[in-house]
């Protein structure tokens, strides 16, 4: 596990291989790995085992570490009383769809913005870079206003998975992630494309599409956990319990349902992300920072 | 803000030059004209996304908060929304809480992260470990991890776990949500937990691009470990700081889903009733859409003043 990362930080490797060094080091990596360990992973720990826990036990004092008489009866439960399957189902569907739409119109426009720079391109990204400092809250009155009317063509969305998808193409940090990175690619590839009679779109599908796989990946992986963690927006705009989300469906059953089931439905709705977070953690992290620190 | 960048475009800006359209031969009028439109055909999605879900609400959020629709008719109410909305009770708790939310959350959310990634870079062993850790609960859908919190952790009761653990270090228990004096902490608690993580990777990210040799010469010069923080790693990672606070503090005023689902909305006496809440009360409970829009508008205009400062940093980086 060592890994000397060769550069020099706050402290020097030296010092941190001397004696009292030394000790300090290891001490303090020790009390780290074990503080952060029971802080971030043991309430997870306790979460699972917790929805094993029957009523009596939950109420017991002091609270027991290990589930005496576990009763995987409530994670059964929860998976039957709150119909978790519809749920994930639909919260799954809305995450491919905003990966599909997000995909196909942000990356179109950032190429478009990035690469075949249209007239009035650099107004456009200004008006769209403008909206990351609208706050989602300041919009939400009138965004569902919009969504139960839409302009001009007076279509009631609600309900639909589009009044999910569509609002989530206008995300001016996407569109700034994939411009970046399609900035980095050399104008001569382009000029190559064009040499050879390529058209837009054909230079967009066979050369940068291909580079820019990792960007792809980052942008998909957003789009799946921001659907999955969103919680107003789809309350607002998936009123029936047949289009409900899983965070907004847990919720709504939290009131009348035994909170051991409740916890137990709230363990298996976060195992999607915990799972694509554990296998694309690399991308995730490598995208956030990429994203923050602009390159 | 969309609406005020629209005066300042210059005109006559010239077209930046693109493989499409420079060449060592000039190109044709039509050429150009077709150029421009493939462009634009391929903005045209998100544009209209735009269009339809960002720009055109932000300025109908303007318009309805001077309107009032009654029974399917809308008429010009001038401020009258305003005065309703500030004349509500729970107004000036609402901005009082989720002031006090903002404040507690930037020492605990934003010093604590700082802290944390300072240490996790001196680490030579179980950085990818600690990594993961740290951003585990990020991803957690909000309201899991909320209701973990909810039911048992902030047990009033000593069958909570952080009632059993305040016990066993014979320290006084609390009652968690259940006391107005409490619930602030106890959101600021589960949010800084939910939501630490990320500023974490991208404070551990920036402090991998510091120079080495400054802190080589801050040593040489006997600069201790507090006084390289001080004079090396803070003004170092200074724009990062100053972003993310920023950010921080526009994420902390739109505090929602804490109070919903720890405090049930308001909390006892009002302690948990956040701005973003009462927003959602009344738009969607009291059937007051526009005053919803206007405590929308209130809210825009405060943060503008942070947005300012955010464009001129970001502005000054470039």
């Amino acid at each position: 596990m060592a890994q000397d990362s060769g550069t020099r930080t706050l402290i020097s490797h030296a010092q941190l291989r001397r004696g009292r060094g030394r000790i300090i080091y290891w001490t303090l990596l020790t009390v780290v790995v074990v503080g952060f360990t029971l802080v971030f992973l043991g309430p997870l720990y306790w979460m699972v085992t917790g929805a094993l826990k029957s009523g009596q036990e939950i109420a017991q004092t002091p609270p027991s570490l290990f589930p005496k008489d576990p009763q995987p009866q409530n994670y059964i439960d929860a998976w039957n009383n709150l119909d978790l399957a519809k749920l994930l189902f639909n919260t799954f569907y809305y995450a491919v769809g905003a990966v599909v739409f997000q995909l196909v119109f942000d990356t179109a426009a950032a190429y478009s913005l990035s690469k075949l720079r249209p007239v009035f391109g650099n107004v456009i990204l200004g008006l769209m870079l403008a909206t990351l400092m609208i706050p989602a809250m300041v919009l939400i009155v009138p965004q569902y206003v919009t969504v139960i009317d839409l302009p001009i063509l007076h279509i009631n969305l609600l309900d639909s998975p589009f009044a999910i998808w569509l609002p989530l193409v206008a995300n001016a940090f996407n569109i700034f992630l994939l411009k970046r990175f399609f900035d980095s690619i050399p104008e001569e590839l382009m000029a190559a494309a064009l040499m050879d009679g390529a058209t837009p779109l054909r230079t967009l599908w066979s050369i940068i599409l291909p580079i820019s796989r990792p960007i792809l990946g980052v942008v998909s992986i957003f789009a799946v956990t921001a659907v999955w963690k969103d919680f107003l927006w789809p309350k607002l705009v998936m009123p029936s319990p047949e289009t409900r989300t899983v965070s907004v469906g847990i919720y709504a059953f939290a009131g009348g349902t035994p909170m051991n089931v409740v916890i137990a439905a709230s363990v298996i709705a976060a195992i999607p992300t915990v799972v694509v977070f554990l296998v694309f953690q690399r991308n995730i992290m490598s995208g956030l920072t990429t994203g923050s620190l602009k390159g | 803000m969309a609406i005020t960048t629209v005066p300042q475009i210059p005109r006559k800006a010239g077209r930046p030059p693109s493989p499409y359209s420079a060449g060592p031969q000039r190109t044709s009028l039509g050429r150009k004209v077709r150029d421009n439109l493939t462009g634009h055909a391929f903005l045209i999605g998100a544009v209209l996304c735009f269009v339809v879900f960002s720009w055109y609400p932000m300025v109908r959020g303007i318009v309805m908060s001077f309107q009032r629709t009654r029974r399917g008719e809308t008429t010009w109410v001038g401020w009258d929304n305003y005065t309703r909305l500030i004349a509500d009770p729970s107004f000036w708790p609402a901005w009082k809480n989720t002031f006090y939310f903002t404040v507690l959350a930037l020492v605990l959310g934003y010093a604590v992260p700082f802290f944390v990634a300072i240490l996790l870079n001196e680490f030579r062993h179980a950085k990818g470990y600690l990594r993961i850790l740290v951003y585990l609960p990020v991803m957690l859908p909000p309201a899991s991890a909320l209701f973990l919190f909810k039911f048992y952790a902030y047990d009033p009761s000593e069958a909570g776990l952080f009632n059993a653990i305040l016990k066993a270090l014979h320290l006084p228990t609390s009652q968690w949500m259940q006391s107005p004096g409490m619930t602030m902490p106890a959101m600021v608690i589960a949010s800084t937990w939910m939501n630490m993580g990320g500023a974490v990777l991208i404070y551990l990210a920036s402090l991998q691009n510091i120079p080495g040799e400054l802190y080589e010469a801050a040593e040489l010069d006997g600069a201790g470990v507090w006084r390289r923080i001080r004079h090396v790693t803070i003004p170092q990672t200074r724009l990062i700081l100053a972003l993310l606070a920023m950010l921080q503090i526009v994420a902390t005023m739109q505090l929602f889903i804490e109070p919903l689902i720890l405090a049930n909305g308001a909390g006892a006496e009002d302690s948990a009733t956040s701005v973003a809440y009462l927003i959602y009360q009344h738009g969607f409970f009291q059937n007051d859409l526009n005053g919803a829009a206007a405590l929308g508008v209130i809210m825009l205009v405060v943060l503008a003043g942070f947005s300012a400062v955010y464009v001129r940093l970001t502005a000054k980086q470039d």
